[in-house]
């Protein structure tokens, strides 16, 4: 059974312009201690889709429609107050500029104390002796609780961020770009910690980045957002080695890779569609190489093209195909 | 052909700017009802002349002095029998004329010493920023009058007293801002195409503190006109043009307070108080509008 | 590429330093006697030919941007040599130093913030030629910004005069500060970062559009960037800085895929391949790069080295070629 089950998730944001669909009918699926990578560019959803699991959106954003079910309980229905206790606890989410929120005239150990103190019962003693056990298990000298934030560095920050999210042992943790600040070295070192402690705690991960090299090293399944929707999903090897969808080919072919080709730039012609007044029929048609008359017509349905890989794309569909070409 | 093109341009460029300036600014109720006020208040300063006719303010013995408001007399008589509301109306002109020009001489002065010290820094900001602690701290009113009675009080002397004493506050806040602006990529990318320090401060620095400016001169020009009604009021205005400063100046000497003659004394009070406040939600909505920390987020 | 080797040198920087005096907070400064220094760039040199992209890579702290600006003048080098076409630029003044301005130029990474907000795109792309005195006619100034605007890659320039930077998209934006570049015909540009802003799927038409330039005109290139397979995709050859100092130098394939220094070789085993076996373990370097301010004796690399030795720690190893136009500072190469 899955921890984690999105059906359908819908969210729209109320603009100055109109209504903008920040991501539509996403359904993902994870499973305990996996980690599912959301990647996407710029604007394309990814992190609303995310935050719309617990709710913790804008004030002018909502969640139209869909279903989230987390072990085994529907939380889409949950009051705020529900959704307060959910958050932390059983879904914690890790931001990208965390690190720069900690208070800078408090030292951090005293602001994780607080944090743990607030959402459970546990006295001043407990809560000390369990700020240090988390230090030590993302990897920070215990003694170091009493310094200020000043006196970390980013990457260590970003650990701390990393241990309070992890305080509660929640079922699923969310990093949203947790990562992109960092210099490369101590990115790859904080990726191995997230992926230890998930292994460690088997906690359910989601990892939205724009990187998909990150996604490729360090998560199971891929799902692969554009312009609001999901437009492919799959176990990571079947993503990288055998994409479906045309952008997915396109962006896997813009990644420098050392193993390929010197001089070898692939592009993405044009730029992602303007969320206001998207395209008619599938979004990423401008752009595709591959593009049929018909994908200007009709949105195209997520197809099953093997076990657990699934790409939204005419391309696959074959009684598209086939009614295409009689008529 | 382009050239034309583009001069021709530049006018649609700026209605587009204006338009969107506008877009946001109507949303401000309380910059609304100042710029209400203050179309009012200029239209009355432009009109004023035409519409009061001199017989009322001179003294002909005839009609009463010091008589409470009646109709033809709507806001009664002074103890010369001169219609307050005519008085009113003639001196709104004196009194936007001293605010709009001392606060342009103190926005030129602060701007310009404002920016230079922020962009050359070092020595230059050092001696200009104790310059301007000097009029910061030495105290306001005694120098003014001081001044006032050294120059002798006409119109052009109050605008420039009041000009040159009240620029120090902004030259603070452009600096300031000069600072945040000149770490800007975009001023190091103009020291890369070989600029100087005068065409960085022009095209670069000026229009990026300019919502400031704009929004300071505003707030400056109500603190200029209360300080004209003070040296008015204290009597160093200009004796041979009626202000409200020196309505209330006469009203306050003659008696007023005395003789119970409300009517001479509110008026003008009101009407600096209705002006500055004017100025003021302007000045802030303006602030709102080009700072958009400031603005309520309405995404 | 080979080609490359042969031809003569556009800059040649020797022993570049780049020294600041160090923010102090009052404790340290009322404690301690001796000034504190930043070296943010503590003598490095290599060259750059004509029509090659040479490649400054490290992580932030590691003087990359400090030097890249020092070569264009825009900090100034507190010693060494930086000779532009066999001229030392640390001489330049007034009308000489305007100049090499409009020789050498730079791409910013961020094109949000190295645009003005309040200039259109065609005062934008006009300003350099304004300052320059060139072209008085606007006739003249029109035909070269539409033609500047266009060899950057954007389409309709003359449609797009009157757009502020806010209306572009993020890879319009980089063309439009590459055309502002363009514009003043440059033969050299410092290019920090220009692609770690973008998205991925537009960052390959700028780099197409960067490495065409070059093809099209010999333009040279100091391409400086934290991402190692980027370098290599782009880059003839790359330099690997480290607090500071040159680590390793050497032709893109060589450094990429038979790294000489420990450092470059965690470096490029963290590199992200998507397509990584699963179980392979990366080479992780322990903490993280020190503070400029205090630069640990002996080879700067050590700490963090996993193959440090005794002499390391007290030894700085020299900076020498070690195969043909190949650099390295290690003792155990």
């Amino acid at each position: 059974m899955s921890l984690l089950e999105v059906t359908g998730l819908t969210t729209c944001y109320q603009l100055k312009g109109g209504t903008v669909h920040a991501c539509r009918n996403i359904s993902l699926r994870l499973k305990k201690g996996e980690a599912l990578g959301l990647v996407g560019e710029s604007a394309s959803g990814k992190t609303t889709a995310a935050l719309s699991l617990v709710k913790l959106l804008p004030d002018n954003a909502r969640v139209v429609s869909g279903s989230v079910w987390l072990d085994g309980r529907d939380i889409s229905g949950a009051t705020e107050d529900e959704l307060r206790r959910i958050r932390w606890k059983e879904i914690s989410i890790i931001f990208q500029g965390a690190m720069n929120a900690l208070n800078p005239v408090r030292p951090v150990g005293d602001q994780i104390v607080e944090a743990i103190r607030i959402h459970g019962k546990v006295s001043e003693k407990e809560a000390r002796e369990q700020t240090r056990s988390l230090f030590e298990s993302v990897e920070i000298d215990a003694g170091r609780v009493k310094e200020y934030p000043h006196e970390f560095s980013g990457g260590m920050r970003q650990r701390v961020m990393i241990a309070m999210a992890v305080a509660c042992n929640p079922k699923v943790v969310i990093g949203d770009e947790p990562t992109t600040a960092l210099d490369v070295m101590v990115q790859a070192q904080v990726l191995q910690l997230l992926e230890d402690l998930r292994r460690k705690r088997e906690m359910g991960m989601i990892l939205i980045t724009h990187d998909l090299s990150v996604v490729g090293e360090t998560c199971d399944q891929v799902a692969v957002m554009y312009a609001g929707r999901i437009v492919e999903t799959g176990p990571t090897e079947t993503i990288f080695l055998k994409p479906a969808h045309p952008y997915t080919m396109a962006l896997i072919a813009a990644f420098p890779n050392i193993e390929g080709e010197r001089n070898r730039f692939g592009s993405i012609a044009g730029s992602p569609p303007n969320l206001l007044c998207l395209p008619p029929g599938c979004s990423f048609h401008e752009r595709c190489a591959q593009a049929l008359p018909y994908c200007r017509e009709q949105e195209p349905e997520v197809l099953e093209l093997s076990d657990a890989h699934n790409c939204a794309c005419h391309l696959y569909n074959k009684q598209v195909n086939q009614q295409w070409k009689v008529s | 052909m382009l050239s034309l093109a583009v001069n021709k341009d530049a006018l649609v460029l700026f209605k587009k700017n204006l338009a969107s300036f506008w877009e946001i600014y109507r949303r401000n109720t309380m910059g609304l009802i100042g710029l209400f006020f203050l179309i009012f208040f200029g239209l009355l300063a432009f009109l004023g002349p035409h519409l009061v006719s001199v017989t009322t303010l001179v003294v002909d013995g005839v009609t009463q002095t010091l008589h409470p408001p009646t109709p033809g007399y709507w806001l009664g008589t002074d103890n010369l029998g001169k219609d307050i509301l005519a008085g009113l109306i003639i001196g709104t002109r004196v009194s936007l004329l001293v605010g709009v020009a001392a606060a342009t001489i103190s926005m030129t002065i602060g701007t310009i010493i404002g920016i230079v010290s922020g962009y050359y820094g070092k020595t230059v900001d050092a001696l200009l920023m104790r310059f301007t602690d000097v009029f910061l701290v030495i105290p306001w009113l005694p120098l003014v009058l001081a001044m006032a009675a050294l120059l002798g009080p006409s119109l052009g002397n109050i605008v420039f007293v009041i000009g040159i004493t009240s620029w120090a506050g902004t030259a603070r806040i452009i600096r300031s801002q000069t600072l945040s602006v000149k770490e800007r990529p975009y001023v190091e990318r103009a020291r890369a195409i070989g600029a100087g320090g005068t065409h960085i401060m022009l095209r670069h620095i000026l229009p990026n503190v300019f919502p400031l400016i704009y929004a300071n001169t505003v707030l400056v020009a109500a603190i200029a006109i209360l300080s004209e009604t003070t040296l008015s009021f204290l009597g160093m205005g200009d004796p041979t043009r009626i202000s409200w400063g020196m309505m209330l100046h006469y009203a306050y000497e003659m008696g007023a307070v005395i003789n119970m003659a409300w009517w001479w004394l509110l008026p003008p009070g009101i009407f600096v108080v209705l002006v500055v406040l004017s100025f003021t939600f302007v000045g802030y909505a303006l602030d709102e509008v080009f700072n958009p920390k400031l603005r309520r987020r309405d995404l | 590429m080979e080609s490359i080797v042969a031809r003569p040198d556009l800059l040649e920087v020797k022993d570049l330093q780049v020294h600041f005096a160090a923010r102090l907070n009052l404790l340290n400064a009322l404690f301690t006697k001796q000034e504190a220094v930043v070296r943010a760039v503590d003598g490095i040199g290599f060259q750059i030919r004509r029509g090659e992209i040479l490649c400054l890579a490290g992580e932030s702290g590691s003087g990359k941007t400090t030097a890249g600006k020092a070569l264009l003048r825009l900090v100034e080098p507190t010693g060494g040599e930086i000779l532009f076409n066999g001229e030392d630029i640390r001489v330049f003044k007034g009308r000489r130093l305007k100049q090499f301005r409009q020789e050498a130029q730079i791409i910013f990474q961020d094109p949000y913030e190295s645009l003005n907000p309040r200039q259109t795109v065609f005062s934008t792309v006009a300003e350099p030629l304004e300052v320059n005195g060139i072209c008085a006619c606007l006739k003249e100034k029109e035909e070269r910004v539409t033609e500047a605007l266009e060899d950057a890659g954007l389409n309709n320039p003359r449609e797009l005069f009157l757009r502020y930077p806010h209306e572009l998209s993020g890879g319009q934006r980089q063309r439009l500060a590459i055309a502002g570049s363009l514009v003043l015909k440059p033969r050299f540009i410092m290019a920090d970062e220009p692609v770690s802003m973008l998205d991925l799927s537009i960052r390959a038409g700028i780099l197409k559009l960067m490495v065409g330039l070059r093809d099209a005109r010999g333009i040279s290139y100091l391409f400086i960037t934290h991402d190692l397979s980027l370098a290599w995709m782009v880059s003839d050859r790359i330099a690997v800085m480290y607090l500071g100092k040159i680590v390793e130098l050497g032709s893109a394939d060589q450094v990429i895929k038979d790294p000489l220094h420990p450092y470059t070789r965690a470096l490029v085993s963290v590199i992200p391949a998507p397509r990584r076996k699963s179980g392979e373990k990366r080479a992780l370097l322990q903490g993280e790069t020190p503070d400029p301010v205090n630069i640990p004796p002996g080879c700067r690399f050590h700490p963090r080295c996993p193959q440090a030795g005794s002499r390391c720690r007290e030894e700085t190893p020299t900076y020498t070629e070690v195969q043909a136009g190949r650099f390295a500072a290690c003792f155990y190469v």
